[in-house]
C-alpha cells in the first residue's frame, strides 16, 4: 500500500464579517461579533469531481467539504489523493482538452436543523483538465452564498490558469491537491455618502470663517483695480468726443 | 444644501464641456414623430363646414386631434398609462369633447378647436357601465354617466352635477346602457342575465323615477352587444340562437315581439352571432329608424322599421364594413365592399384583398348615390380593414360628398378622397415599438462596381486596365451628374428642393450618418425607416402575432458583402416563428425552417457561410442545436470550433443559471450552473455587452504615470436580483456579475433598502445600475468598475478559461433627482470618445449624461494626483442640467427605449428612442473633434494660406536677389 496521506486544507475566509466591520453604517444589525452566538455547529457535504474521455459525467467523490453554518459561514476540506488510474485518466483527458468538473450539493449555511441543509439539485463549475494538469492540481474553489446563507455558485480556476502543454510528471505532482478554499458572502454596495460630503462642506466653510481676507466681499477687495479702470474709461471717453466731432465737421 | 449645489455647478463649468444645439441647428439633424396608438373612437369635427379636425381617443390612453387634410396633430393629450387613464367613453357636440376616464373615475371636457381643458369632475367611485349626450327640447345641455349602482346628470358648461340617483335592485341588475330620445326622459337598461330586461325611466328634471318595468328576456344577456334603439324608441335586438329580431316599444310596451329572420327572407351563418348598428345624428333627437343588421362576416343589409314593420332595403353581399354618417339633414350609409378578390394557391389558399371600394347609399331608400364611388387600395404589406370612419358634407350643389378614414388591422389610418385619392396615411402601430436594429446603407453603384472589379479574378492585364478606366468614366459621370444636381438645386428656392427617398436611391454617405432603421412594433408589423428624414421606405405586417410575443431581430448580414443584399432575421419564440427578411423590403428567398420545438435560446456566431451570412444557433427545450443555414460548409466549420462555442441559459421562474458547451455533433453539454433561490430574490435581469462595442484604451493612466488596467471580459454577465420580500427594510436588490463561459461569480453584491424597478447599463468595464432607495425615498445610481490591477494577466487575448485572478471591484453611488424610465449609453465606432450615459426621462427629455461623473475612482478628498488624472471631486448628487437634454423641446412621450448606434466618425453616436414617439438625433460625447465646424471660415484660411504662399515665393526671390549682390560685392 502506498503512503495514504489525508491532505486537508483549511482557510477559512469571512468577507462579509470584515467587509461589514469597515463599514459600519450599513451594518443593520448584522454585526455577529458576539462569540456566544455563533453556533460551532456544522456539517459535510460531498465535494465530487468528474473527468471524462467522453466528456459525459460521471461524478465521483473527491473530498468532503465541512461547512459551518451560522452568522459567519466558514468552510474546510478534507480531500483524498488521486489514485494511479485517476492520474492516468486525468492525464488522458488533458491530452484531449477535456474538462474537469466539480459539484457541490446546494445547501442551506443557516439552518438549524439537518433536515433543512439539504436542498435539491447540485451546483457545477468547470477548468479544462489540462490546466490542472499543468498547475499540479494547485486550484481555488470558491462558494458563493447569497444574503440569506443559501449557496447558489461554486467557481473553480487553477494557478497558474494557461494550458501551455508542459510536462508533468505524474508521481510528484499528481498526488495531492493543492486547494485554495474559500466561501464568499455578497459585499454590501454603498449608498451615496452624504454624511462625509456634509463633514467635509462645514469644514471647508469653517475655514473660511477663519480667514478673514476671504470674508471681504469683492469690491472691498479690488476697489483700486475698478476706481483705476473707471478713471481709465473717463478719460478715453473725454478725449474721443472732439476727434469724432471734427471728422463731422469736414 | 446650496453650497453643495454651488460647488457642484464651480465643478461642472471647470470640468464640463458645454453641448447644446444652437438655434439654427434645430431640426437638421434630428427628426420627432408624434403617434396617438391604436384608435379607439373616433368623431369627425362637423360644426363648422371646413373644420379640419378628427377626434381620436386610443387605447394608448391619448386623446388628439388630427388635421384631415395632412394627418398632422393639432394637439394631443396623453394621459397615464394603464388603467387608470384609459379612455372608456368618447362623446362629442358642438364645441365639446366628452371623455369618461379611468373605469369612470373623472368626466372631462375638452374645447375641440384649442384643445383646452374646459372642466373636469371627479365622479363616484363605482365601475363604469355608459355615458350619454341628453337633449331636451332640441338642445343638448346634459351628459349623462351610467355607473354600476347610480345615474348622475352633469351639465355640459360646466360639469357640475344637475342630480345622481341610485338605481333600483343594483344588487341583482346589471344595468348596462343609458338613453335619451330628446323628450325629457332618461332610460336605463338594464340586465338580469337568462331572465329579464328592466327599463326604468327618469325624469330628465329631478331625477323622478317616472316608470319601472320589467320585460322577459330570457336569451338576452349584453344589451350593449345586441341591441340598438331605432326610431321613436324602440329597442331591436338580436338573438343569435333562434335567428330572430326582437322589438319592444320601450315607452309603451311590456312584452318582446319576436320577428324569425326566415320571416324576411334572411338567411345567417349558424356560426355568426348577427350584430345591429343604428344611428342617432343628434342627440336631441330620436334615432334613424333605417339600421344596419351584420348577418355574416361579410354580409350586412340596411333595414327599416316602418310602423312596426321591417322592410330590407338594400342587400349588401359582399361587404366588408359599413358606417352611417350625417350632413345637415341628410343621413347617408357608406358600405366598403371588395372589388376584386384574388386567391392565391401557392400558400394555404389565403385570400388577398387587392382593392375595396366605397360607395354611398341614401339611408333613407337605400338608393345609391351617383358618382360616389371611392376606391380604396389595400396594401398588400398591410392588414384588412377594420372600421370606417366616414365624413360626409354637403356640396355647393346640395348633394352629398365624403372622405373617409380607414382603419386597418394593422393600426394604420389612411384617410382617402374622391376618387380614391389618399390625403395622408398614420402608421399608428410605430406608436409601439418593441425592438430595432440600425443598418448600413448599401454602396452606390458606381462604388459597387469598383467593388466588384476587385471581387473578380484576374484574366490578363489589358482587360483589367480597360474594367478599371471604365468604370472611373463611370465614376467621372456620377460625379459630373451630381455636380449638375448640385447646379440646379441651388438656383431653386429652398423650399422647392425634395429629396425624394426611395429605396432604390439610397445609398451610404461619406461618414455613414445615414442609416436604415429597422422597427418591430407589437403589432407584428415591421417597419423600414431612413434615420436621416423618418421616411417609411417598406413595411410589412405579419398577422396573428400574439400580443405579447417576444420578437428577435438579428442582423445576419450586413451591407458589407456586396452583391449579397444584407439580410436580417426575425424570430418569435412563442409561436415558432421564424423569417428572414432584407433590410431593403421583402422577405428573403431562403426558406424559413421549421421549428419543431420551443426555442430557448438563439445566438449570433461570428463565423460566416460561403454566402457571409452569419451562423445562426437555436437552442431548443431538448437542449439541441440546430444552424442556420445549415450548409456542409457551416457544419465543417462549426464542428472545428464547437469546443469553444459556449452559451448560457437562464430559467427565472427557477432561477437557474446554467452554461452549456456545444459537442461536435451539435448536441450539447452543460458545463455549469448557479442556483439562486427564488424563495429569497428573483432574476430580473441578465445583461450582457453589445458585441459590436470597441474599447479603445486598456487601462487608464493614473496621476503618478502609471496604468490601472481594465478588467475587459466580453463574456461578462450582469445578473440583477430583486428580492421576494418587499418590506421597506428588508428588500434589496442583488448584482451578480458572473462570466458567461465558465460560470465563475466574479463579484457579488447587495443594495439594502433598495427597490426596483431597475435600470442597468453594461459596458466597458463597468455596470451602471438605477434602483430605488426605500430607506431614504429617492433615486439612487451605482456604479461598478472592474479593473486588472496595475499589470495585465494576458494582454495578447483575453480567455475567461484563463483569468484566474478576480479583478479589483471599485463602486460608488449618487442621489439622482429623477426618476428614469430607460437607459442605454453611446456607442461610436472605435471607442475612443468618451462615453455618455443617455437616461430617459418620464418627463419625456433624453438626459446626457457623462459617464465621467459616473466613477467611482471620484476622490473624497482631493489630493494632486486626483486633480492630475481629472477626476470631478465626489459629490453625492447628480445633478441635472439642462444643456444636457439632447432632445431641447422635443419631448419623447413615455419612452420606454433607446437605441444607439456608430456612425462612420469617431466622435458622432446616432440616437433613436421611442415610446410613444419616435426621435433621431445624433449625439456627439466628446464633442465633434473631427469635424469641421459648419461656419469654418474656408475664405479666410485659403487666402491666409495663400497670401503665405505668395509671402514665401515673394522673400525667397528677394532672398536670391539679396545673395547675387552680395556675391557680387
Amino acid at each position: 500500500m502506498a503512503r495514504l496521506l489525508a491532505f486537508k486544507a483549511v482557510i477559512i475566509i469571512n468577507v462579509l464579517f470584515s467587509v461589514c466591520t469597515d463599514l459600519a453604517y450599513c451594518n443593520n444589525g448584522r454585526r455577529g461579533g458576539d462569540p456566544l452566538e455563533t453556533e460551532m455547529s456544522g456539517f459535510s457535504v460531498p465535494l465530487e469531481h468528474s473527468f471524462e474521455l467522453d466528456d459525459v459525467a460521471k461524478f465521483q467523490s473527491r473530498g468532503s467539504l465541512l461547512l459551518k453554518t451560522g452568522r459567519e459561514p466558514s468552510v474546510s476540506l478534507a480531500q483524498n489523493q488521486l489514485s494511479e488510474d485517476d492520474r492516468a485518466k486525468l492525464k488522458e483527458v488533458a491530452a484531449v482538452d477535456g474538462l474537469y468538473r466539480i459539484r457541490v450539493p446546494r445547501v442551506f449555511l443557516q439552518a438549524d436543523r439537518q433536515t433543512e441543509w439539504q436542498m435539491e439539485g447540485y451546483l457545477t463549475a468547470f477548468v479544462r483538465a489540462c490546466a490542472m494538469v499543468e498547475s499540479h492540481l494547485s486550484d481555488v474553489i470558491t462558494l458563493h452564498t447569497d444574503v440569506s446563507g443559501y449557496l447558489i455558485g461554486v467557481s473553480i480556476v487553477t494557478l497558474p490558469g494557461a494550458c501551455r502543454g508542459t510536462e508533468v510528471e505524474d508521481e510528484v505532482d499528481l498526488e495531492v491537491f493543492n486547494t485554495t478554499l474559500s466561501i464568499m458572502a455578497p459585499v454590501n454596495a454603498p449608498g451615496p455618502e452624504t454624511a462625509l460630503f456634509l463633514e467635509r462642506m462645514e469644514q471647508e466653510s469653517e475655514k473660511k470663517g477663519k480667514n478673514p481676507q476671504e470674508q471681504k466681499s469683492f469690491f472691498a477687495k479690488y476697489w483700486y483695480l475698478i476706481l483705476g479702470g473707471a478713471i481709465f474709461l473717463m478719460l478715453t471717453n473725454s478725449a474721443q468726443p472732439p476727434a469724432g466731432g471734427g471728422r463731422e465737421q469736414s | 444644501m446650496a453650497k453643495l449645489i454651488l460647488l457642484l455647478l464651480e465643478l461642472c463649468i471647470i470640468f464640463c464641456v458645454v453641448h447644446a444645439v444652437f438655434e439654427d441647428q434645430v431640426g437638421k439633424f434630428d427628426w420627432r414623430q408624434q403617434y396617438v396608438g391604436k384608435v379607439r373612437f373616433s368623431h369627425f369635427d362637423t360644426q363648422m363646414q371646413s373644420s379640419k379636425k378628427v377626434l381620436v381617443a386610443t387605447e394608448s390612453n391619448v386623446f388628439a386631434a388630427l388635421n384631415s387634410r395632412t394627418g398632422e396633430l393639432f394637439w394631443r393629450h396623453v394621459d397615464k398609462t394603464g388603467p387608470e387613464g384609459n379612455i372608456d367613453a368618447l362623446l362629442h357636440h358642438a364645441q365639446d369633447a366628452i371623455l369618461v376616464v379611468g373605469n369612470g373615475r373623472v368626466l372631462r371636457s375638452w374645447d375641440v378647436n384649442i384643445g383646452g381643458l374646459n372642466w373636469e369632475v371627479l365622479l363616484d367611485s363605482g365601475s363604469f357601465r355608459s355615458a350619454s349626450l341628453v337633449g331636451q327640447q332640441g338642445t343638448v345641455k346634459h351628459v349623462a354617466v351610467l355607473k354600476k349602482a347610480f345615474i348622475s346628470v352633469h351639465y355640459l358648461s360646466n360639469g357640475h352635477q344637475k342630480w345622481i340617483e341610485n338605481l333600483p335592485d343594483s344588487e341583482t341588475v346589471d344595468y348596462q346602457t343609458v338613453y335619451s330620445g330628446g323628450n325629457g326622459h332618461v332610460l336605463v337598461l338594464g340586465v338580469v342575465p337568462h331572465s329579464h330586461i328592466t327599463i326604468v325611466v327618469y325624469s330628465m328634471e329631478d331625477g323622478e323615477i317616472i316608470k319601472q318595468v320589467s320585460v322577459e328576456a330570457p336569451w338576452l344577456s349584453n344589451i350593449p352587444a345586441s341591441c340598438v334603439v331605432v326610431g321613436q324608441g324602440i329597442l331591436m335586438c338580436a338573438d343569435s340562437t333562434t335567428m330572430s329580431l326582437n322589438t319592444l316599444d320601450l315607452h309603451q310596451q311590456t312584452q318582446m315581439t319576436q320577428i324569425p329572420l326566415q320571416s324576411l327572407g334572411l338567411e345567417a351563418d349558424p356560426d355568426f352571432h348577427p350584430s345591429l348598428m343604428s344611428h342617432q345624428p343628434n342627440a336631441a333627437q330620436k334615432p334613424l329608424s333605417e339600421f344596419f343588421l351584420q348577418l355574416g362576416p361579410e354580409r350586412y343589409l340596411l333595414l327599416q322599421l316602418n310602423n312596426g314593420q321591417i322592410v330590407t332595403l338594400r342587400d349588401f353581399n359582399p361587404a366588408l364594413l359599413a358606417s352611417f354618417a350625417t350632413t345637415g339633414e341628410k343621413t347617408v350609409a357608406a358600405v366598403m365592399s371588395p372589388k376584386n378578390k384574388t386567391v392565391s394557391k401557392s400558400q394555404i389558399s389565403l385570400l388577398f384583398l387587392d382593392a375595396c371600394s366605397i360607395n354611398l347609399f341614401s339611408a333613407d331608400t337605400g338608393r345609391r348615390l351617383l358618382d360616389t364611388t371611392l376606391i380604396f387600395t389595400v396594401d398588400p404589406n398591410g392588414g384588412k380593414p377594420e372600421k370606417l370612419h366616414v365624413q360626409a358634407f354637403l356640396k355647393k350643389d346640395d348633394s352629398v360628398g365624403y372622405r373617409v378614414m380607414v382603419q386597418t388591422e394593422d393600426q394604420t389610418l389612411t384617410f382617402i378622397q374622391q376618387p380614391g385619392r389618399v390625403m395622408w396615411t398614420r402608421e399608428e402601430a410605430l406608436s409601439d415599438v418593441v425592438t430595432m436594429e440600425m443598418v448600413d446603407l448599401p454602396l452606390t453603384g458606381t462604388q459597387a462596381e469598383l467593388e466588384g472589379e476587385f471581387g473578380k479574378k484576374a484574366d490578363g492585364l489589358f482587360s483589367m486596365v480597360l474594367k478599371r478606366l471604365s468604370s472611373q468614366l463611370i465614376m467621372l459621370q456620377a460625379w459630373i451628374a451630381h455636380l449638375w444636381k448640385l447646379f440646379y438645386d441651388a438656383r431653386k428656392p429652398r423650399s422647392q428642393v425634395k429629396n425624394d427617398i426611395s429605396i432604390d436611391n439610397l445609398s451610404r454617405d461619406e461618414f455613414n450618418l445615414q442609416k436604415m432603421m429597422v422597427m418591430v412594433t407589437s403589432s407584428g408589423k415591421l417597419f423600414g425607416i431612413d434615420s436621416k428624414t423618418g421616411a417609411i421606405l417598406w413595411k410589412h405586417y405579419l398577422d396573428n402575432i400574439p400580443s405579447n410575443a417576444a420578437f428577435k431581430l438579428m442582423v445576419q448580414r450586413t451591407t458589407a458583402h456586396f452583391p449579397h443584399p444584407p439580410q436580417c432575421t426575425f424570430l418569435l419564440t412563442e409561436i415558432l416563428y421564424i423569417s428572414f427578411f432584407f433590410f431593403f423590403g421583402g422577405r428573403s428567398q431562403v426558406t424559413p425552417p421549421a421549428l419543431p420545438q420551443p426555442i430557448l435560446q438563439s445566438l449570433m456566431l461570428p463565423l460566416m457561410d460561403q454566402d457571409y451570412a452569419k451562423v445562426l444557433l437555436l437552442v431548443d427545450d431538448q437542449y439541441k442545436v440546430s444552424a442556420f443555414p445549415s450548409t456542409k460548409n457551416v457544419l465543417q466549420q462549426l464542428q472545428e470550433t464547437a469546443s469553444s462555442i459556449f452559451f448560457f441559459l437562464v430559467d427565472s421562474s427557477q432561477g437557474r443559471l446554467s452554461g452549456y458547451r456545444l459537442r461536435t455533433d451539435l448536441s450539447t453539454e452543460q458545463v455549469w450552473e448557479v442556483v439562486i433561490p427564488t424563495e429569497v430574490q428573483k432574476i430580473v435581469f441578465v445583461k450582457g455587452k453589445r458585441p459590436n462595442e470597441h474599447v479603445h484604451s486598456q487601462g487608464r493612466v493614473m496621476g503618478d504615470r502609471s496604468v490601472l488596467y481594465k478588467y475587459l471580459n466580453p463574456n461578462l454577465l450582469a445578473v440583477v436580483t430583486e428580492s421576494t420580500d418587499m418590506h421597506q427594510e428588508r428588500s434589496f436588490i442583488g448584482i451578480l456579475l458572473i462570466d458567461g463561459v465558465t460560470g465563475r461569480i466574479i463579484h457579488e453584491a447587495v443594495q439594502r433598502k433598495a427597490r426596483g424597478p431597475v435600470h442597468v447599463v453594461h459596458s466597458e468595464n463597468w455596470v451602471v445600475y438605477e434602483y430605488w432607495s426605500t430607506k431614504s425615498r429617492r433615486k439612487e445610481f451605482s456604479v461598478i468598475e472592474l479593473y486588472e490591477g496595475m499589470e495585465l494577466y494576458n494582454s495578447t487575448v483575453f480567455s475567461s478559461l484563463d483569468r484566474p485572478h478576480a479583478p479589483q471591484v471599485l463602486q460608488q453611488s449618487y442621489i439622482f433627482p429623477s426618476s428614469i424610465s430607460t437607459m442605454e449609453a453611446t456607442l461610436t465606432e472605435k471607442g475612443i470618445t468618451s462615453r455618455h450615459i443617455l437616461i430617459g426621462l418620464p418627463s419625456g427629455g433624453i438626459l446626457s449624461l457623462p459617464k465621467m461623473f459616473l466613477d467611482p475612482r471620484r476622490p473624497e478628498i482631493i489630493t494632486e494626483q486626483s486633480r492630475e488624472e481629472n477626476l470631478i471631486p465626489y459629490a453625492p448628487e447628480l445633478i441635472i442640467r439642462t444643456e444636457w437634454f439632447i432632445n431641447y423641446n422635443q419631448s419623447v412621450s413615455r419612452v420606454r427605449g433607446i437605441y444607439t448606434a456608430p456612425s462612420g466618425l469617431e466622435s458622432t453616436c446616432l440616437v433613436v428612442a421611442y415610446g410613444l414617439d419616435i426621435y433621431q438625433t445624433r449625439v456627439y460625447p466628446s464633442k465633434q473633434f473631427d469635424v469641421l465646424k459648419d461656419d469654418y471660415d474656408y475664405m479666410l484660411i485659403s487666402s491666409v494660406l495663400f497670401a503665405l504662399f505668395f509671402a514665401t515665393m515673394i522673400s525667397k526671390r528677394l532672398a536670391e536677389v539679396k545673395l547675387l549682390n552680395r556675391a557680387w560685392r
